[in-house]
């Protein structure tokens, strides 16, 4: 079973792929799909450096919505200081941020949430993946950026991948 | 369709343009190479919305396949822009 | 085409294709008027993700209640955004970075010490 499906959850999220472009659930579509949820993980095992394990799919559920909320909060304030950038120009800089994940994964997902989130930039990882460099786009206040950052989506992340 | 759907969709196809037009500016003007770069990236996002929206207006399918693929190739594209930039190479 | 649609199901795709396109503009707008080119790196980011949730929301509630049934394929389009908008930002960001470097302007330098550099391994 491991060693036919070394990614579970890859090989569903394919199958709903294949479903959801093809906009059929015909029996035809139901096997190709399935053919290529299997075959895609086994043809990619050994791009893979690591297998990932979730500890616990509540807490990417939670993140998920986290996420989307703060999406559409952080789009607003981007779009208001871009709008007043004339007579109060945006107060952009890059910070530090100490980091205390230190699985690949979780700093794959950590970086494409940054990224994601308008207002901040994933500029440049430690090689030691110690700290982190990000430029933020309007920022008040450091410490207090910085503890929503690791409380809000660092420690989630450490939950789900450490 | 109703007025009110049809001229909704011709004003954000109309402001969808402004934006395109405003980024070819960026585009243009510079006045780095990444500065350019981004813009492209943008104008291919710009692009992929105005398909969709073109899907809804003349209520076909063919439309989203046509804004994957701007997706893909846009990605494609700035992805290899942006490593050339980094390192002045495509291939390492 | 099944004839008409309800007002129920046209005024909130029109709502959201305008959010969408304005957002789109306000990108733009920032991508034009601000001076920094990180600062600029932020305002596309808008377009990518409320612009395109906006759009492909109101392509799903429109397409659904045109074929009466769910069609849902347009919702793949934010998901392939949120997974290839982060990689191109963050490969400009630390080309622009690199490149400003050794230009000599005002950037922070890197934050690795050379140190851990030579030691360290390869990813795990």
């Amino acid at each position: 079973m491991k060693r036919l499906f070394p990614a579970p959850w890859l090989s569903l999220a394919l199958w709903l792929l294949w479903l959801l472009l093809n906009l059929s659930l015909s029996a035809g579509h139901l096997l190709l799909g399935a053919a290529l949820g299997v075959l895609a993980p086994l043809l990619m095992r050994p791009l893979r450096p690591r297998p990932i394990h979730i500890r616990r799919p509540w807490a990417v559920l939670r993140l998920f919505l986290l996420v989307g909320r703060e999406v559409v909060v952080s789009n607003l304030a981007v779009a208001w200081s871009v709008m007043n950038a004339g007579h109060r120009p945006p107060r952009s800089r890059f910070i530090k941020v100490p980091l205390d994940l230190h699985d690949a994964n979780g700093l794959a997902a950590l970086s494409m949430i940054t990224t994601v989130i308008p207002g901040t930039v994933w500029s440049e990882l430690a090689l030691d993946r110690s700290v982190l460099l990000l430029h933020v786009f309007d920022l008040e206040d450091e410490a207090a950026f910085i503890t929503h950052f690791k409380t809000t989506f660092e420690r989630p992340l450490m939950e789900i991948f450490e | 369709m109703s007025p009110l759907l049809s001229n909704a969709i011709l004003l954000s196809l109309f402001l969808f343009s402004l934006t395109m037009v405003l980024t070819l500016l960026r585009l243009f003007k510079g006045p780095s190479a990444q500065d350019r770069v981004l813009a492209l990236d943008y104008l291919y996002i710009v692009a992929m919305l105005m398909m969709l929206v073109l899907g809804i207006r003349y209520a076909s399918d063919t439309y989203f396949e046509a804004a994957l693929m701007i997706a893909l190739f846009g990605f494609v594209g700035s992805f290899a822009l942006a490593k050339f930039l980094l390192r002045g190479e495509v291939i390492e | 085409m099944s004839g008409e649609l309800s007002m129920w199901v046209e005024i909130p795709v029109a709502i959201l294709l305008v959010l969408s396109s304005l957002f789109a503009l306000a990108g733009a707008i920032g991508l034009v008027r601000l001076k920094d080119y990180f600062q600029r790196m932020h305002p596309p980011a808008l377009a990518s993700t409320l612009g395109a949730w906006c759009v492909a929301l109101a392509s799903i509630i429109y397409f659904s209640a045109l074929k009466s049934g769910p069609v849902l394929h347009a919702w793949l389009i934010p998901i392939l955004l949120s997974i290839t908008v982060p990689v191109t930002t963050l490969l400009l960001a630390r080309a622009a970075l690199f490149r400003k470097r050794m230009a000599g302007d005002d950037v922070p330098a890197e934050v690795s010490s050379r140190r851990t550099d030579q030691g360290d391994s390869p990813m795990p």
